[in-house]
């Protein structure tokens, strides 16, 4: 393995370095100085957590790092010790993640802010390895913030952010980085990478006003009736509205710190004359600015909104983008079967169809899933479908003949 | 929170009269001392001290999910070692039969198997009292619960306690421990030698639930005593992989006595060829005695 970066760069000072997307996360989260690290393996996440296991056993982080016997304790171990006051975190994907998932619920009700980075992949039955969103969006429900990034300097950047978020007194919630599983996580990319300097400036140390200590006996966890539980999860609905404006104000601070922009809510490509707009999350939205690019060369209004943060829902901003435009089409790479695509559902879900505000029509395409190759031509196709006739649902790329059944 | 009483487990909590865990519980926390964080698995003890905005802890405490208090416990410890704050509180994780022995079994083996500096108490009331007196893998042989019901066919629970204790020491545990609340010196002692060694330790509490095991409430010691004094809870230590003590029985009662005054075990005196069943039970008590030197 190779060796870290050196951390001796002064401030202002950062380096460009090709890594694949795990070393960057990893590195990022150095950055970061947790206490505790806790994971359990699980492909893709699993270069993640070596890279980390290494940045430690090296001495380049002074860390506990837990190898535990499941996903379901690896996310039990960040809850005791962020509860003592550590900086924490832990990475899974898939049926990691489901399996994590009673344990996520547990994280954000006692209002901790984990930092956790989802390798998105696909879930099982069929079993496979390989991307799509399905994992997360079993989580969509859990009180963690969700930001989906699109490639492996957002995914890093994002890592920094994560723990400005979440820490922010006013907000104490958990946030899940997903990154796309092989896409981004096995992809090398060139990646700045800020000086500890920096990091330490822009992220100070974690001091959360309660904490697990003899000092102050605290009891974390009580049983809440009827008479109580409903005002603590409208608690936490409250403050998902205040992270919006901190995810924003945290996108301009990381900017004016270190010079760019990650992103915040929602990133608009194209999109300001645009008469169609594609609406997407995580790296397809790479291949969407390819067609677009395209698209645009031969005198098309075409643009895209991309979705960053899927949790809190950014209504009014999607709202605003969406607003008027002949055409929205969302591509999606999990759907809530029996119903259809759910970042799709939740935006016609801004709308009302009598309003004038209302996109002319809005097409569901769900693509990619369990690691079907989404190619610039899966995008143009499906854009040409929707512009002539919209639709409601459909899979792109479908192989009809395999649904051919005999018997 | 601050009351004038000593207890760290204060009163004034919802527990059912005569309740064995309570006792237990109290009399592990004040042998522990203030300076320790408890992490509790979701159970009677969490449900009856924690009725938000209540809380009878007197120490740090934490409750997140039934199977997870020895994980949660073990990154509590992990972060009071890399904050640099590892002399200011000793580790306990609690919880009762089902949440160590059957739900909670994979996170106890991972703390055990990494060697975190963790104390973990099992109330050991043999079924899951908290939903009603079902069956656990801690039940005894012949138990009646509401999931394992004595009926024209069937005499109850048809398997005897799962050995956790062996399997703590089939996992490297330095301090195993079994006691009673019928015994608080003996708890008191083995609380204090436990949190002396580093590294992880079990110790298992036996604790008459009055509901669940249908006894007088006013009988709980006595119902917890005869369960020694039969050979049918046997009470040790296990250090470093050998039987360092065992308390011992002054005279051993038959196993009717236990038996007869639980109504768990009342099939058993009225159904024909109970007698049969009650041979069975003790002959599980007299292999404990010969097992652990009991006498």
């Amino acid at each position: 393995m190779t060796k870290t970066v050196d951390s001796t760069r002064s401030r202002g000072e950062s380096k460009r370095v090709m890594w694949e997307g795990s070393r960057a996360v990893a590195e990022f989260v150095k950055l970061c100085r947790p206490n505790v690290i806790s994971a359990y393996p699980i492909t893709p996440q699993t270069h993640i957590v070596e890279e980390l296991a290494q940045i430690v056993a090296d001495g380049d982080l002074k860390a506990e790092f837990v190898n535990v016997e499941s996903e379901h304790s690896a996310a039990s171990v960040v809850l005791g010790a962020g509860a003592t006051g550590a900086r924490t975190y832990t990475a899974t994907t898939s049926q990691g993640l489901l399996l994590m998932l009673e344990v996520l619920y547990n994280i954000a009700g006692l209002r901790l802010p984990v930092s956790l980075t989802c390798a998105n992949r696909a879930v099982s039955s069929p079993i496979n390895i390989w991307n799509d969103h399905q994992d997360a969006m079993a989580a969509r429900d859990s009180g963690w913030i969700q930001i989906y990034v699109e490639n492996n300097q957002e995914a890093a950047d994002m890592q920094i952010q994560s723990y400005k978020i979440g820490e922010d007194k006013d907000i104490m919630l958990p946030v899940m980085v997903c990154m796309d599983g092989f896409i981004l996580t096995h992809a090398y990319e060139p990646v700045d990478v800020p000086s500890q300097e920096d990091v330490d400036e822009f992220l100070p140390p974690y001091k959360p006003r309660y904490y697990l200590t003899p000092r102050t006996p605290l009891t974390f966890g009580a049983m809440v009736g009827p008479e109580r539980y409903m005002e603590m999860r409208y608690l936490i609905q409250e403050t998902m509205e205040k992270v919006k404006e901190k995810i924003e104000k945290t996108a301009n601070e990381f900017k004016e710190k270190f010079g760019r922009n990650s992103g915040g809510l929602i990133d608009r490509y194209q999109a300001g004359d645009a008469e169609t707009l594609l609406v997407g999350m995580g790296s397809m939205v790479g291949t969407m600015r390819d067609v677009v690019d395209k698209l645009r060369k031969q005198g098309k209004k075409v643009g895209i909104v991309k979705v960053r943060t899927f949790r809190p829902f950014p209504k009014e901003k999607l709202s605003e983008a969406l607003k008027g435009v002949k055409n929205v089409i969302v591509f999606e790479k999990a759907i809530s079967l029996g119903e259809g695509g759910i970042l799709c559902s939740e935006i016609k879900s801004l709308f009302d169809a009598k309003s004038k505000n209302s996109p002319g029509n809005i097409s569901n395409f769900i693509i990619g899933l369990g690691g079907r190759d989404i190619t610039e031509n899966s995008i143009l196709g499906a854009v040409e479908r929707a512009e002539r006739q919209p639709v409601e649902l459909d899979f792109v790329d479908l192989d009809r003949e395999l649904l051919v059944g005999g018997d | 929170m601050k009351t004038t009483t000593k207890n760290l487990l204060a009163p004034g909590h919802t527990a059912c009269m005569g309740c064995g865990q309570s006792l237990g519980a109290r009399l592990v926390m004040n042998a522990a001392g203030p300076n320790v964080i408890v992490a509790n698995a979701t159970g009677c003890l969490e449900v009856f001290t924690t009725r938000d905005p209540q809380s009878a802890w007197e120490v740090p405490w934490i409750h997140s999910l039934f199977e997870n208090a020895a994980a949660v416990a073990s990154g509590i410890e992990a972060a009071l070692k890399a904050l640099g704050r590892k002399d200011e509180a000793k580790v306990i994780a609690q919880g009762g039969d089902g949440g160590t022995a059957d739900i909670g079994m994979g996170a106890l083996s991972g703390m055990f198997e990494r060697k975190h500096d963790v104390l973990y108490v099992c109330y050991d009331n043999e079924a899951y009292m908290n939903t009603g007196i079902q069956r656990s893998s801690l039940t005894p042989l012949d138990s009646r619960t509401t999931t394992s019901p004595s009926g024209n066919v069937s005499w109850g629970n048809i398997t005897h306690k799962k050995d956790l204790p062996a399997i703590a020491v089939a996992h490297g545990v330095l301090y195993v421990t079994t006691t009673s609340v019928a015994y608080p010196r003996d708890i008191e002692k083995k609380v204090k030698k436990a949190l002396s060694i580093e590294g992880p330790k079990y110790m298992q509490v036996h604790v008459p639930c009055p509901l669940g095991w249908y006894h007088d409430p006013a009988q709980t010691i006595t119902v917890a005593r005869l369960a020694h004094q039969t050979g049918l809870y046997p009470l040790f230590e296990i250090q470093n992989g050998q039987l360092a003590s065992v308390m011992k029985i002054g005279t051993v009662k038959p196993v009717e006595e236990y038996l007869k005054i639980q109504g768990r075990f009342r099939h058993l005196f009225q159904k024909e060829g109970g007698a049969e069943e009650i041979k069975r039970i003790q002959t599980i008590a007299d292999e404990n005695i010969k097992k652990f030197g009991l006498v």
